[in-house]
């Protein structure tokens, strides 16, 4: 097995001792096969055991581990220390959050965004379980399904130039979720939805950069979703302009 | 310290927590909730789970079937009034889930389709692709969003529960972001804190999944049960030990050892299948343990090939077609593809077992009580004897929502009779208690052992020697090694004192919880002289029903080891049997 | 306390390249308002008679006027494509279950923006 050698630059702050984050500079001897998590899980567990961070999966599939790696929003867990190979590397926290400590940002603005979206299926009439499943077709289902594939890992907002300059903008991973329910067949919230989403906040702070889908590690194409939900707004008001609001 | 009264306190947010709190919060709205988790809700491991949830849809399908599969799983270790409850209800909570939105497969009529797994002799497993666990999990934290009652304390550590009056009363954690300290006084509490495979040094396992909460009530005085019992599962990626799903089998692929040849009929699953047709309960449908094993045996052979992560054999699909792949496995593909550098798709996956599951954990009934009157446990923290002495793939997502489910009406009706006051005193007593030994653990200094190191010993310890096969003297050694580790623990020494998110600090938290796990797997698999399920000892190679048919639970004696006792399996309608899973079975 | 990072509010699309691209899109919207205010001047200047629409053409036809309107219409192919590139996300179609590919979607764009120019040129009277 051969050995890529690394040379990290990772930002640290800790609120209690530092004005403002500084560089540090980690030399690592990875493994061929190693994510870049795995470079600074060493750096952890071997050389510097203050460094804070968050992961858990090693998967790509539970979101904590987003940071900006050489200035890219990337999970850590999926970008391959070969990619980097005998150079310096840059790791910093995600863009666009505060710095809690070290890597570790503050989410809390995203949590609530999320939740008033309305991330949920919204029905005038509850269907009892008893009467079983709502059917969906598979072409139902494909209609919507890329946009589930979020994991939250907040990668977009981070390349989002909007949420940057506008930190009240919904942002793309809460909106594209929005849509989500909006296109799922069992669904009839559109209307509650279309309050949050129409506001100057909401969608209309998006000019389609398509950084986010770029930046979107699990190929959600956040900025596919925001723009069709642009057009659903605007056909919902039009249509509550003529009372016919209704989903 | 903060004090925050609940009705509820749930520790763990996984799928297990966030059931349960919509189960309280939907028909109680009057009742407080109090989700604590490390992490999270979405970032919990149950975003793993890839292959899918069991329960009886289809019209060939049946109760009694799944029951006589999951009891037959799990080598009779299972409680079957546990298990004949479990199969009546997974239908409706799955049900339950696709009207909140968990986006299922579909068939082409609309309903929801399932997929054959191991040891299901019907094809009964729901999923969402290969990412079942997944969408299990946003969806309940999503539709958790809608309950007002919940109030979510989001990376807080859970450090101890608070005990009085001879019932749980609450519990201590740790606000992650400021290192303060919070007292949760709760009329019951539910642990949900999920598994501890990361005891052992190759596992599927997230960095989260060290048994915090199992620990917690070790220490309060909660035995744990057949701990002993790990599940290995059969196809691990080389390097990194991550899943690639029994889906990956239930679609038709197959294990091949170095010379091509499927090596699983020569241990009792043949004889082979068609390729691309597989069948039920037989050759890689059989079940994991039986699968792990049939590695080992072949590792012994020198069939296996060697790698610089370990032997290993090839997990192949290339007769799939990219078409199928993309539509049932897109993960597999993509995980295969990233860390392995391997296109299942054009080739066969080198793979090897890996452990994924703890059988054991809190000691509980079939209402999810733990013996402590007020304290409940559901999901994989828990054990309450559903998966025996081998969980059956799929069985154990559907068991987070059955027994959250329950584990709610029951800390309900609990909360509810509870009109004596809590125990003020003795709570902070207690509270006071866990602050200093946090405290202690961050101000001390001079000692020289590192986290990393003790947690790799232990590790390294545990997989020699109870790992797939186990032998009294590998056993006694492995004891003898966590018991001094555990001694040695007392000498760590953390650099970092800050009281911001403070990871050198949760870590060696951690690492005290799975020092402490350790010793009960290794003094119940040493103690149990038998083989049964997951359990297979060289030295007593068959199955004991007339000494061993019996739960171990282990209970707390502070720095000694556990003392074991033996608890009765719960047995209704089907007497031990054999475990056939040769294409001739009936 | 946390920490914010400062964000530069006149200089963001410079941090990365595909703001950078993003902006010289945007930019190019500009031309597009050009173009629209040249065609409203030269309907005002029909509807003023012909001695208005005669000065019209002839400003057209100065070398400058030229120079900005050879450019314009680069700059306005390039807007376009850049636009159609990206609609199949902004509407995507789906048939039967899958989705029409995305250069189907484009391609239609581009076959409509074809015939439409055709048919503006038969009405000018070129063919
Ligand atoms: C890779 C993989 C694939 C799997 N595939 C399947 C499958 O296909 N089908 C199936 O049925 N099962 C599968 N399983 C098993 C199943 O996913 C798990 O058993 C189940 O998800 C566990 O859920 P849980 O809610 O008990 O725990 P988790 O989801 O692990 O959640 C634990 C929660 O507890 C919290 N917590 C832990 N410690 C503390 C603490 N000290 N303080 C505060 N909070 C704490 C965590 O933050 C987290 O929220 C799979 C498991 C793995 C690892
Ligand atoms: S497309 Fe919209 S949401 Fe996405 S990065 Fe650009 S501005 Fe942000
Ligand atoms: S849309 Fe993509 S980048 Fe954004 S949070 Fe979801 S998975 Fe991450
Ligand atoms: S560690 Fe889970 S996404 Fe990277």
């Amino acid at each position: 097995m051969s050995e890529v050698q690394l040379e990290l630059e990772i930002l640290r702050y800790d609120p209690e001792k530092d004005q403002e984050p500084h560089f540090k500079t980690y030399q690592v001897a990875c493994r061929e096969e190693w994510m870049i998590l795995d470079a600074v899980n060493h750096v952890k567990d071997e050389v510097d055991t203050t460094l804070s961070y968050r992961w858990s999966c090693h998967m790509a599939v539970c979101g904590s581990c987003g940071m900006m790696i050489d200035g890219q929003p990337k999970l850590a867990c999926k970008a391959a220390v070969k990619d980097y190979a005998d150079k310096k590397v840059r790791i910093e926290p995600l863009a666009n959050f505060p710095i809690e400590r070290d890597l570790v940002v503050v989410q809390d603005d995203f949590m609530e965004k999320l939740k008033r979206v309305k991330p949920y299926i919204i029905r005038k009439e509850e269907k009892p379980i008893e009467e079983g499943e709502y059917k969906q077709s598979p072409a139902d289902l494909k209609r919507f399904k890329q946009f589930t594939l979020c994991i939250n890992c907040l990668c977009c907002y981070a390349a989002c130039p909007e949420y940057a300059l506008t930190p009240e903008f919904v942002g793309p991973a809460a909106l594209a979720l929005a849509h989500r329910y909006n296109a799922d067949s069992r669904d009839q919230g559109l209307a509650e939805r279309h309050k949050e989403i129409s506001k100057p906040e909401g969608v209309w702070d998006c000019s389609f950069t398509d950084t986010c889908s770029i930046a979107c590690p699990k190929h959600v194409d956040p900025a596919s979703a925001l723009q069709q939900l642009k057009i659903t707004t605007t056909v919902q008001w039009y249509k509550e302009l003529i009372g016919m609001g209704d989903k | 310290m903060e004090l925050i009264k609940t009705d509820i306190a749930i520790v763990g947010a996984g799928g297990a927590g966030l059931r349960t709190a919509i189960a309280v919060a939907e028909s109680n709205p009057d009742l407080k909730v109090a989700l604590i988790s490390k992490v999270y809700p979405m970032r919990s491991h149950t975003c793993a789970a890839e292959g899918g949830a069991a329960g009886v849809i289809k019209p060939d399908d049946s109760l009694e079937l799944h029951f006589n599969d999951t009891v037959g799983g799990g080598d009779w270790l299972t409680d079957q009034d546990v298990v004949e409850y479990f199969v009546n209800e997974a239908p409706k909570e799955l049900l339950q889930l696709e009207h909140w939105g968990c986006p299922w497969s579909r068939e082409p009529n609309g309903s929801v389709g399932v997929r054959p797994f191991g040891g299901m002799k019907i094809k009964r497993t729901w999923f969402a692709a290969d990412k079942s666990g997944f969408h299990i999990l946003h969806t309940l934290f999503q539709t958790s969003l809608k309950c007002p009652t919940i109030e979510r304390f989001d990376e807080f550590f859970s450090i101890d529960l608070l005990m009085a009056d001879g019932r749980c009363q609450g519990v201590v954690a740790m606000e992650m972001k400021s290192g303060r300290l919070f007292q949760f006084q709760a009329k019951a509490v539910v642990l949900c804190s999920g598994g501890a495979g990361r005891m052992f040094p190759f596992s599927t396992n997230g960095a989260i999944k060290t048994g915090d909460g199992t620990a917690m009530a070790y220490r309060a005085g909660v035995p744990t049960k057949d701990m002993e019992f790990v599940q290995y599962h059969p196809t691990g990626l080389l390097a990194t030990g991550i899943l690639l799903t029994e889906g990956c089998r239930g679609e038709g692929g197959v294990l091949r050892n170095k010379d091509g040849y499927r090596y699983l009929q020569d241990y009792g699953m043949g004889p082979e299948t068609p390729l691309g047709e597989p069948v039920l309960k037989t050759m890689e449908l059989g079940p994991r343990d039986r699968l792990s094993q049939a590695f080992w045996h072949e590792q012994q052979k020198g069939n296996t090939i060697p790698t610089p992560w370990g032997d290993s054999t090839h997990l192949d699909m290339t007769h799939l077609g990219e078409k199928h792949i993309d539509e049932r496995l897109p993960l597999v593909r993509e995980l295969s593809i990233i860390y392995a550098g391997v296109d299942p798709v054009k080739e066969p996956v080198p793979i090897r077992p890996v452990v994924h599951y703890m059988m054991g954990g809190i000691h509980t009934n079939i209402d999810a009580e733990t013996p402590v009157s007020g304290l409940f446990a559901v999901g994989e923290c828990a054990c309450a004897s559903l998966n025996g002495a081998n969980r059956l793939g799929s069985n154990s997502l559907t068991e987070l929502l059955v027994f959250g489910k329950r584990a709610a009406k029951n800390a309900v009706e609990f909360a509810r009779k509870q009109n004596s006051e809590a125990n003020e005193s003795e709570l902070k007593e207690q509270a006071d208690k866990a602050q200093a030994k946090v405290r202690e653990l961050v101000q001390k200094s001079g000692g020289t052992e590192s986290i990393a190191g003790l947690r790799s010993e232990m590790a390294k310890s545990l997989e020699e020697g109870a790992g797939i096969y186990r032998t009294e003297e590998t056993l006694q050694q492995t004891c003898n090694t966590i018991a001094d580790l555990r001694k040695r623990y007392a000498g760590i020494e953390l650099h970092d004192k800050s009281n911001v998110f403070n990871t050198d600090l949760f870590q060696a938290l951690e690492l005290g919880n799975m020092l402490e796990l350790a010793q009960t797997v290794a003094e119940g698999a040493l103690a149990r002289k038998e083989s049964r399920g997951s359990h297979q000892r060289l030295d007593y190679e068959a199955r004991d029903d007339e000494q061993y048919l019996k739960h171990t639970l282990a209970s707390y004696q502070g720095e000694e080891a556990p003392r074991i006792d033996y608890h009765d399996v719960v047995i209704t309608k089907s007497q031990p049997g054999v475990r056939d899973y040769s294409g001739g079975a009936k | 306390m946390a920490y914010v990072r400062p964000v530069s509010k006149t200089c963001w699309y410079l941090k990365d390249r595909n703001y950078t691209i993003h902006m010289l899109n945007e930019l190019t919207s500009v031309f597009v308002g050009l173009y629209a205010l040249l065609l409203l001047w030269g309907i005002g200047a029909v509807a003023s008679g012909p001695e208005a629409y005669q000065y019209f053409l002839k400003c057209l036809a100065s070398p400058g006027m030229l120079v900005l309107l050879w450019v314009t219409t680069i700059v306005i192919f390039y807007h376009a494509i850049a636009w159609f590139k990206v609609t199949p996300k902004a509407m995507p179609i789906q048939k039967g279950e899958e989705f029409v590919p995305g250069g189907v979607i484009a391609g239609a764009h581009y076959v409509v923006w074809i015939l439409f120019s055709l048919v503006v040129l038969f009405l000018a009277g070129v063919f």
